[in-house]
């Protein structure tokens, strides 16, 4: 008799039940004289069915209606602020792009970027990425980091609410350890948004995102994000949002977004 | 893919999830996000193969995404010096709720095949293309997911990295 050794493989596929007849038979030959292996092969079916047994209910649970839906439809309009941000992300995007592609035609200034057949779904960036990006972009510039430094804030102040359209000031954040830098115009998925940048006093640096281009979604709170080294908190509030980036802490930067967040509040 | 199929693999996803993820919460959460990228990448599944395989495999890279995601910084160390308290004696009869936080202690990739495995009877060939694994690693990682589930509710610890939080 020429058997093949027995391997480790053959345990596994012996104890999943996976085997041809004839290896089967010399798998239970081998576990015969092998009382080690063999209590392993129990163990691992006792184990087999205890997980079966533990997981099955799983499958008579009622299923949440959320999840009813959403196999019955593709997500359209899902109650965004349920979500947590993970998906917010991909949803947020979707939702948003559908939203841009009806009201897209009618977006007269927009003219030059229609989005095809208008049933077209738009790829947008989300927000803490835009600003995460747009973080890492300009605040190592050392000698170019903003368009207008804080020494002519009523003019970056006058520029900025011009081109976005609506008042928008940099809050002063001089009181939590913040100077501002300056600011600069920064294109957003869908027109301009602005950059207003800050250091403290050992030069670290912190950029705030402000895009007026929210659409889609209801307020939110705070949120976090992280892209790489940078650390985002993010908000929407009506037609903006707001993002807050820096390399630092999260408790520090919630800190910093929560006077943010009170200055905007009792503007 | 129609929403009765979708529907029917509703049930098998929420029980991996749920295995693979513990929390209820969570897991119901991760199912959502595959659905949502299921009809998102509807285009890409192509008619007349395995649904059920294709959510698995959205769910899988979901989740990998997820624990990709920068959180708090693991630090892989040796865990001889981390006994368990045990039990004296262990019988075959595992107790369900052990069982659970046993398997919450296998390294990830460990649960996902032993569970892809024991609880969804996968063949190990479906298994490697959910999981995007050579078939040789899922032999492996179902060899050490087993014999390390077996060690912890035996009471013994594993002698193997345990990732600690630093």
């Amino acid at each position: 008799m020429s058997k093949q050794a027995i391997t480790e493989v053959d345990l596994q596929a012996y104890v999943d039940a996976c085997l041809p007849a004839a290896r089967q038979a010399e798998v239970e030959d081998y576990l015969s004289a092998q009382p080690e292996a063999a209590a392993r092969v129990h163990a691992y079916r006792a184990q087999r069915d205890a997980l079966r047994q533990l997981y099955d209910p799983v499958l008579d649970e009622e299923i949440p209606a959320s999840l009813l839906q959403l196999a019955a439809k593709p997500p359209v309009v899902v109650d965004a602020e349920k979500r947590p941000f993970l998906s917010r992300w991909s949803l947020q995007r979707f939702a948003a792009g559908v939203v841009i592609a009806v009201i897209g035609g009618a977006a007269g200034w927009l003219g030059h970027a229609r989005f095809g057949g208008g049933e077209q779904v738009v790829q947008m960036t989300p927000l803490p990425r835009q600003a995460a990006v747009a973080h890492v972009v300009y605040s190592p510039d050392v000698r170019r980091p903003v368009e207008v430094t804080a020494d002519q804030e009523d003019q970056l102040v006058k520029w900025l609410s011009k081109r976005l359209g609506t008042p928008v000031t940099p809050p002063k954040l001089g009181a939590i350890g913040y100077e501002l830098i300056g600011g600069r115009l920064l294109p957003g998925n869908s027109g301009p948004v602005a950059q207003f940048m800050y250091h403290d006093s050992t030069g670290q640096r912190l950029t705030i995102y402000v895009s007026t281009e929210n659409t889609a979604s209801r307020d939110t709170g705070f949120r976090f994000a992280q892209e790489g080294p940078v650390n985002v908190f993010y908000w929407v509030d009506g037609k903006f949002g707001y993002a807050l980036s820096a390399g630092i802490a999260k408790s520090e930067l919630a800190r910093v977004a929560t006077a943010v967040y009170d200055q905007l509040e009792h503007r | 893919m129609d929403s009765s199929a979708l529907l029917t693999e509703l049930p098998r996803l929420r029980r991996y999830a749920r295995a693979l993820v513990g929390e209820r919460a969570a897991a119901d959460d991760l199912v959502q996000d595959t659905l949502e990228r299921a009809w998102l990448r509807v285009a890409q599944w192509r008619q007349g193969s395995d649904l059920r395989a294709w959510l698995f495999s959205i769910m899988h890279n979901l989740r990998v995404d997820q624990l990709r995601r920068p959180g708090l910084k693991t630090l892989p160390i040796e865990d001889e010096g981390f006994a368990v308290p045990t039990r004296a004696t262990q019988s075959d009869r595992l107790e369900l709720a052990d069982l659970g936080s046993a398997l919450a202690r296998l390294p990830e990739e460990q649960r996902a095949v032993l569970l892809l495995v024991a609880v969804e009877e996968m063949r190990y060939e479906e298994v490697a293309a959910t999981l995007g694994i050579p078939l040789g690693t899922v032999m492996s990682r179902l060899s050490r997911g087993r014999e390390r589930l077996r060690l912890i509710l035996d009471g013994r610890p594993p002698l193997t990295n345990l990732r600690v939080v630093r």
